[in-house]
């Protein structure tokens, strides 16, 4: 049976698509559903119709009549479907149960003879496709364009990291003592902002709470920031309070870094010297 | 009859007519015979490539400009490789042991600046990557932020991204306690204090890291450990995330 001519109920038909689409889903879906509701309703009050289908002899005769009423009278054609009805009620009503076989736990063998091939059917939901819209845009071949560029951006890291270390020793202290502390003792310079926050707050608050907010906003960024433009023009507040925090811990890190020296007091590197090490 | 010798070309030519060769390189190959400069063959040697899962066949135009990504995010990507290979060079010259009286850590990394060939080399390589690699990350996400590339639908990936930026930097801390130098156990005995204060649990995730409760030979074998094995397959696992999700949101973003 067609999908066309299952028999639904309209007045439910009519109003599920008018719920769902108030409810805002998508016209497809709301229709999906729609239909759905409105089988299930007609099938509910015509029970006696789920009968007819072991009797597929008497069916058939009546589908191609159903089939051509569009192109015949359609009072005529559901005269004729009728009696196809009243065929069906006579059959002993009972609930129609929807039976698979019994799992048998035999692991079923290929017919003989039977294709090598197999077919695979997928029924998808209208809601379970993922529909991509997006127009072509002006796209260019990645090999060679955008290969190229990147091996360039590679040789040239590599070439200046090689001539940066060939003159460049990398720092090895003396063999560490445990009970000769180094004055002054500064940590990696990627933390070094933070040391230079535990001289303003409880180390609680500079080594805990900051980091960890730190963190958890930048985590949170994509879903505080609701704002779907990516022109800088649109986005001033985003684009300013980064700055700010960028270049407060940048500074932090820099003062950090060339500005604290034995004691991790104040001065100036260029009067006192560096004390840093990378 | 004379026999001439085959030119080089000729040579090339059968070299890559055998059957090894084509087992080698898939249809499409550069390096096939056969390759024209047409866009069919540029296609095909994407596709047939094993960069095919990093690289589409095609991005857009603006994405090749040098000042929309600057490469970072690339670049960064090519230092963990670069990270990985020196690294793995001063794997066989190193013995991550300190125990009192042997340092045997210290004493190695003075023969790998003295008598390994290339070995001051590329642990300077190593160790100035480290610091690159780090500020590149950083600077990669400015640009992702700068551009907006974290809005919808590439949240997820700017959340992964956090976490890799996370995991540089405890890849690039735990790496400066093995010198087993001076500027080494006061930096990490400096930077671990830090997070001395955390409410309830600092304690036992002190100890949990650094084995004991000051930094000592335990520490050492426990971030060799971390460095080296951990927080690598850690990254790795973030970092293919972070670039099927790249392809799966659409590929670059913008244009601005």
């Amino acid at each position: 049976m067609a999908r066309e001519d299952t028999p639904l109920d309209q007045a439910v038909f009519d109003a599920t698509l008018a719920d769902q689409l108030a409810k805002g889903a998508d016209k497809r879906v709301a229709e999906g559903r729609a239909r759905s509701a409105a089988v299930r309703a007609y099938k509910a009050a015509h029970p006696e119709e789920g009968e007819a289908a072991p009797a597929p002899a008497a069916a058939a005769p009546a589908a191609p009549a159903a089939a051509a009423a569009p192109a015949a009278g359609a009072p005529a054609a559901a005269a004729a479907a009728v009696p196809a009805a009243a065929v069906a009620v006579a059959a002993p009503v009972t609930t129609p149960v929807r039976t698979a076989p019994l799992p048998t736990g035999n692991i079923p063998t290929p017919k003989k003879g039977a294709d090598d091939k197999h077919r695979l059917l997928a029924l998808v939901p209208p809601e379970g496709i993922q529909r991509v819209e997006r127009e072509q845009g002006d796209r260019v071949n990645v090999w060679p364009h955008l290969l190229i560029e990147e091996f360039v951006a590679m040789l040239i890291l590599t070439a200046g990291l090689l001539v940066f270390s060939t003159f460049l020793m990398a720092p090895l202290r003396q063999l560490a003592n445990p009970n000769l502390t180094p004055n002054p003792s500064k940590a990696p310079w990627y933390f070094l902002g933070l040391q230079e926050l535990l001289r303003y707050f409880h180390p609680m608050v500079a080594g805990i709470v900051i980091p960890t907010f730190i963190l958890v906003v930048l985590a949170a960024v994509p879903y505080v920031d609701r704002n779907p433009s990516v022109k800088p023009g649109d986005r001033k507040i985003a684009i300013s309070m980064f700055t700010v925090l960028f270049c407060f811990g940048a500074t932090l890190t820099i003062i950090g870094c060339f500005f604290r020296g034995p004691g991790y007091n104040w001065i100036w590197p260029w009067a006192q010297g560096v004390f840093f090490d990378l | 009859m004379k026999l001439k010798p085959p030119s080089p070309s000729e040579l090339g030519d059968r070299l890559r007519d055998t059957e090894v060769w084509k087992s080698i390189f898939r249809p499409g190959s550069i390096f096939r015979r056969g390759y024209k400069d047409t866009s069919r063959d540029r296609a095909l040697a994407t596709m047939n490539n094993v960069l095919y899962h990093l690289h589409p066949v095609k991005v857009k135009r603006h994405g090749l400009k040098l000042t929309y990504t600057f490469c970072l995010g690339g670049l960064s990507f090519f230092l963990f490789i670069l990270l990985t290979i020196t690294g793995i060079f001063l794997m066989f010259f190193y013995r991550p042991m300190a125990d009192i009286g042997g340092a045997v850590a210290y004493a190695d990394m003075q023969s790998i600046r003295t008598t390994v060939f290339f070995g001051d080399l590329v642990r300077n390589l190593h160790r100035w990557g480290a610091h690159l690699m780090v500020f590149s990350v950083t600077l990669h996400m400015a640009r992702v932020f700068y551009t907006g590339a974290y809005k919808p639908p590439r949240e997820f990936n700017w959340v992964v991204g956090v976490i890799l930026l996370f995991l540089t930097l405890g890849l690039s801390f735990t790496g400066y306690l093995l010198p087993w130098d001076q500027l080494a156990i006061w930096a990490v005995t400096v930077g671990t204090s830090l997070g001395g204060y955390a409410p309830f649990i600092s304690k036992q995730a002190n100890f949990l890291l650094l084995g004991g409760v000051v930094v000592g030979p335990q520490t050492l074998l426990r971030w060799y450990v971390l460095h080296v094995l951990a927080l690598p397959f850690v990254l790795v696992i973030f970092l293919a995330v972070h670039f099927w999700r790249i392809r799966k949101d659409g590929g670059i973003s913008g244009p601005l």
